[in-house]
């Protein structure tokens, strides 16, 4: 059963880098969504696979055997602040949609151009006082 | 009153200027006075303790954990720099109320003035280390802004940025030294590190702990090669440098020296290094100042020469020597401080602080040349002054030194000769000679409260020199006994007879009239001569450190995401390979569960659904269908393998995430064309796939073996029901145990559903929202917009499902559910209300705006939090009790219980303002409103979409 959860995951996390990747926004909040899954995942197999023992105590008892409630708690918030993740990327793409009817993720050509480098003492002409 | 309360006042006072600044200068300057008062005068109230010997300290734990404590100390020494500082402050602020001008603008400046000074307090009364240096960095950051205060002008700008590179280049080495010398003593309290010598010393880590901390010292205090940045702090307005660099701030360095003296010195590494530089210090800085023009750079050099001075008699390392350079530090602030104040009066009197425009000023001026007169022949060490008394001090330290004696002595006499040669200059050059007639400003004396503080500091010089005993023994004692440990006991005297010092001194004297009558030649020798410039240096080496920075910045990043991220991929994969070769993770301890069918299925449809994803990942619509089958088997992994919270929490969100999908899909096109080339896509391909490799692989590792470490979830488990008082133990974790967390994550969640609600905003003006107006879909739009089965089902549905997330939140502390899977049913619940029947009908029948259930969300797990402050416990303890109500099964009702209604409504809250946003930009681009519960839209059965506007 390892092995299948592992490669479950690392599909996941294979298909989730190809999207990223990839020069549209769509496909990266897809790609990102797919990451998330195989994030949060890694990160409840942390607490290792355990079937049926799940962290709900029985008769507030304290010593049966339960899974690690630990990795659970952690992956529960991240899962509910992937989500507040996700639909910010997606309204960031929309915007940027909206706003230049374009939704190609990289810079265009023309703004990657880097100003020039001054030194300290190269101040523009306004600034003498 | 207690060592915290004085360093506390200056940080109370900082608030007052910023809200009594509209009463005008003098209320302002008033209250920071006051406040600089009062703690003196608690201060001084100390002072005959300290004399019995006491150490009068204040405790206060803050992260015990760390050993970072609010632990503060009053000895000799703090009350030396605690007298300096606040009592030049108060002379200061008095000044500075006349300085400055009503363009200025005064609230900034005594705010930022008094924040440094209580950083300056903060590091004097410090007893635990890291507190010290949390007040040093205070230091640099006030000082920043002091220096940087004149925002137009350039050089202020420069010269503030110069000075904060320095001194937090410094900084950050000292942390590391500092932490080194905890480690050692094993405590951060500066008490028990000053019992540490013999483990200290005789580690194998003294040398780099000393050189770490000694370049913090040295770039507070400008001591060789580091001198460069104090005359360019310059800019700042005067009483700014009179008082961090004359009197306070460059004497942080020498207050560091002075406190770790008694572990740290006594070496011959300490000797050769700290007496070293000091000299080396003492007489570059004394001959760039015979050369300057400008009055402040003159005294700013002179500055370093002097600290440089004291540095060297820290470094010799003896308790005469040390008792020397306290009482050279007492001197030193009294007449420079009284020197900066004459040049800053000249300088806003005549107009120029240029000496070449200055001269004859003695008739025009002749307070300011009284009191610079004094001042500056107290620092040519001219008998009867103070200046004098300490400076022969030095000399006749250096004339008993055991190493390296001749040398001491020579090069010390000669930058005395240069010392005297500026000052002398300072007052020749500036105040004798023919009147001129071509002053900027028409000179003449300022009023009294301007030379007020300078004129008690030059009596202060006078008195000193001619009775040290009465004057400044006392002090001078107690400092000195702080600063080696035991009890000092010095014996200032004008004459001690002929000796190789009065022989050195009168050489100085001597030379340095010769120098000024040679100054003419002497500057054009020094203007020909070749030298380096360290502000050149300085700034081609972090013009040199940005082009490297932005070369590999702009390799890595040109704008292209995908090679970004492509990058960082990479570098990821490279580091867990060599992690993964180097390091050796154990044998296998795990036995494989074994394959059931069911499981296996799943994860046959994940990696069918996984590959189908990237296959036709350019058909958006199915692409997001595909997406939706991973995270639904997510959440049945979830389920089956022991997590029922989380697989409810995966599903609810799985819903939310889709919905929201699709309406943005709603706007986007609805393919993606190929753009890139096969070797591109293969590229990518590979790069995934090794990532996806590594990362499974990853998990397989994990999975075979145990815990490397015991886990802290038997705690956890132990505690759930006894402490929290819930069976349901990933709440109990979410709410109680780790409930600070949970806190923060909800607060980032309403944060992160604000700014969707901002982009928003943005996006429904201006040129977009005339975009979103005459918006053409790219598809034909359904007749049915709102269809009957579904509006009809969804409203019956409400109350039950309202009535499911009751159940789910309730249950929470017991059974699987909680506030985060309540507040996501009860979002869904509410959006199917608005999918079916329209974001208009829906809107109408709801009042409640998100944003206010975000807020109430924050607020109310907040107040729970402070609650158990009325009870005594830390924030967020829980308390809870059994209830039982008729007609109801017992249930229990805990405080943890109010902070899930927090997380509930902040997710709900959340949720509905994410999505409530996109619907909003779907009303803008037309969609429009139904005015009946249900309709359809027959007119989009004959026409084409109408895009034709």
């Amino acid at each position: 059963m390892e092995l299948l959860v592992a490669t479950a995951i690392g599909a996941c996390m294979a298909a989730g880098i190809y999207l990223i990747l990839r020069l549209r926004t769509f496909a990266v909040v897809l790609g990102m969504t797919m990451i998330t899954y195989a994030i949060n995942a890694f990160l409840f197999v942390t607490g290792r696979l355990v079937v049926n023992l799940p962290p709900i105590l029985r008769e507030h008892g304290e010593h049966a055997a339960y899974t690690d409630p630990l990795p659970q708690a952690l992956v529960l918030t991240a899962i509910v602040i992937s989500f507040g993740m996700t639909a910010v990327v997606v309204m960031m793409a929309l915007g940027a949609f909206i706003e230049s009817g374009d939704d190609r993720i990289n810079m265009p050509q023309d703004d990657r151009v880097m100003p020039p480098l001054r030194t300290i003492d190269d101040k523009p002409e306004d600034e003498t006082a | 009153m207690s060592p915290a309360l004085i360093a506390l006042l200056p940080f109370i006072g900082a608030l007052l200027p910023g809200l009594l600044v509209r009463s005008g200068r003098s209320v302002a300057a008033t209250a920071c006075g006051t406040a600089t008062f009062v703690a003196l005068l608690g201060l001084l109230l100390h002072v005959p303790a300290i004399m019995q010997g006491e150490v009068i300290t204040a405790r206060i734990e803050w992260l015990p954990l760390i050993q970072l404590n609010a632990n503060f100390r009053i000895d000799g020494l703090a009350v030396l720099f605690g007298t300096l500082i606040l009592g030049i402050g108060l002379l200061i602020i008095t000044y500075a109320r006349f300085y400055l001008s009503r363009q200025d603008p005064v609230g900034k400046f005594y705010t930022y003035l008094m924040l440094f000074q209580g950083a300056m307090m903060g590091i004097v009364l410090s007893d635990n280390i890291l507190l010290l240096l949390i007040f040093w960095e205070l230091t640099s950051l006030s000082s920043f802004l002091l220096i940087g205060y004149w925002r137009h002008l350039p050089a202020g700008r420069q010269g503030a940025r110069m000075a904060l590179a320095v001194t937090g280049m410094g900084g950050l080495a000292m942390i590391a030294g500092m932490l080194i010398l905890g480690q050692i003593a094993g405590s951060y309290d500066i008490s028990d590190i000053l019992q540490a010598k013999d483990a200290i010393q005789a580690s194998p880590y003294y040398l780099p702990a000393l050189i770490l901390i000694l370049i913090g010292a040295f770039t507070k205090s400008a001591q060789f090669p580091f001198h460069f940045w104090l005359p360019h702090a310059m800019a700042a307005p005067t009483p700014v440098s009179a008082y961090l660099h004359s009197a306070t701030m460059v004497k942080a360095g020498l207050f560091l020296m002075a406190r770790l003296w008694p572990v740290l010195s006594g070496t011959p590494e300490w000797f050769w290094i700290v007496a070293t530089t000091g000299l080396i210090t003492m007489l570059v800085g004394a001959a760039i100042a015979l050369f300057k023009d400008d009055l402040k750079a003159l005294l700013a050099f002179s500055t370093v020469s002097h600290l440089g001075l004291i540095t060297m008699l820290l470094g010799f390392g003896t308790e005469e020597a040390a008792i020397a350079a306290v009482f050279h530090i007492i001197n030193h602030a009294t007449f420079k401080a009284a020197l900066f104040m004459t040049a800053g009066i000249i300088d806003h009197e005549a107009g120029t602080r240029s000496i070449a425009r200055l001269g004859g000023l003695r008739k025009l001026m002749p307070v300011s040349f009284a009191i610079g007169t004094i001042a500056a022949l107290s620092m040519a060490g001219i008998p009867p002054l103070n200046g004098f008394l300490s400076k022969e001090m030095m000399l006749y330290e250096a004339s008993h030194l055991e190493l390296a004696r001749q040398f001491f002595m020579v090069v010390a006499t000669v930058a005395a000769v240069f010392s005297v040669g500026y000052s002398l200059r300072f007052i020749f050059h500036v105040f004798t000679g023919p009147e001129r007639d071509d002053y900027p400003h028409h000179p003449h004396d300022p009023g009294f409260g301007m030379w007020a503080g300078p004129a008690l500091l030059t009596v202060l010089v006078v008195l000193i020199g001619l009775f040290p005993n009465v004057m400044a023994g006392w002090l001078v004692d107690i400092s000195a006994s702080a600063v080696t440990g035991h009890e000092a006991h010095s014996h200032i005297a004008l004459w001690h007879g002929v000796n190789a010092a009065l022989i050195m001194s009168m050489t100085a004297i001597a030379g340095g009239i010769v120098l000024l009558n040679l100054h003419k030649p002497l500057l054009a020798a020094w203007e020909s001569a070749p030298r380096p410039e360290a502000k050149d240096i300085f700034d081609g080496l972090v013009l040199a450190i940005v082009r490297a920075a932005r070369a590999i910045t702009d390799s890595l990043t040109n704008g292209s995401m995908p090679r970004a991220l492509a990058f960082f991929t990479l570098t990821s994969l490279i580091a867990g390979g060599f992690a993964w070769i180097t390091g050796s993770a154990g044998p296998v301890t795990r036995p494989m569960l074994p394959i059931e069918p069911v499981p296996f299925i799943g994860w046959l449809l994940a990696i069918t659904a996984t590959g189908c994803m990237v296959f036709f990942h350019r058909v958006r619509l199915l692409a997001l269908v595909l997406v939706a089958i991973v995270g639904l088997i997510t959440s049945i992994f979830f389920a089956y393998f022991s997590a029922p919270d989380l697989a409810l929490t995966q599903i609810s969100v799985e819903i939310v995430t889709v919905i929201l999908l699709l309406l943005a899909l709603n706007f986007l096109p609805k393919r993606t064309l190929i753009e890139t080339s096969t070797v591109n896509r293969g590229w990518d391909a590979f790069i995934a796939t090794l990532a996806g490799i590594g990362f499974g692989g990853l998990c397989y590792a994990i999975l075979r073996r145990d815990f490397a470490f015991d886990t802290i979830s038997g705690y956890m488990l132990e505690n759930s029901y006894k402490l929290g008082g819930g069976d349901n133990v990933v709440n109990v974790i979410l709410v109680d145990f780790r409930g600070y967390d949970t806190f923060g994550e909800i607060t980032v969640l309403g944060i992160a559903a604000l700014a969707i609600f901002a982009l928003t905003q943005t996006l429904l003006q201006g040129k977009s929202s005339a975009r979103l107006r005459n918006w053409v879909h790219d598809q034909r739009r359904a007749g049915d917009r709102h269809p009957l089965m579904l509006v009809i089902a969804t409203r019956v549905i409400l109350p039950f499902s309202l009535m499911v997330g009751l159940f789910i939140f309730l249950r929470g502390h017991n059974q699987p559910g909680g506030g985060f899977i309540a507040g996501l049913v009860v979002a869904i619940a509410l959006l199917m209300q608005y999918m079916a029947s329209g974001y208009a009908w829906a809107q109408d029948r709801q009042t409640i705006p998100y944003h206010a259930l975000i807020g109430a969300g924050v607020v109310a797990a907040g107040v729970t939090g402070i609650g158990a402050w009325f009870n005594g416990k830390p924030f967020l303890t829980s308390a809870y009790g059994y209830f039982k109500l008729p007609f109801l099964e017992k249930f229990e009702l805990a405080t943890a219980m109010g902070f899930d209604l927090g997380v509930f409504l902040c997710v709900v809250g959340a949720v509905m303002l994410a999505l409530n946003s996109l619907s909003r930009i779907a009303r803008r681009a037309g969609e429009t409103v139904n005015e009946k519960p249900m309709d359809i839209d027959l007119s989009e059965e004959q026409e084409e979409p109408k895009g034709a506007l």
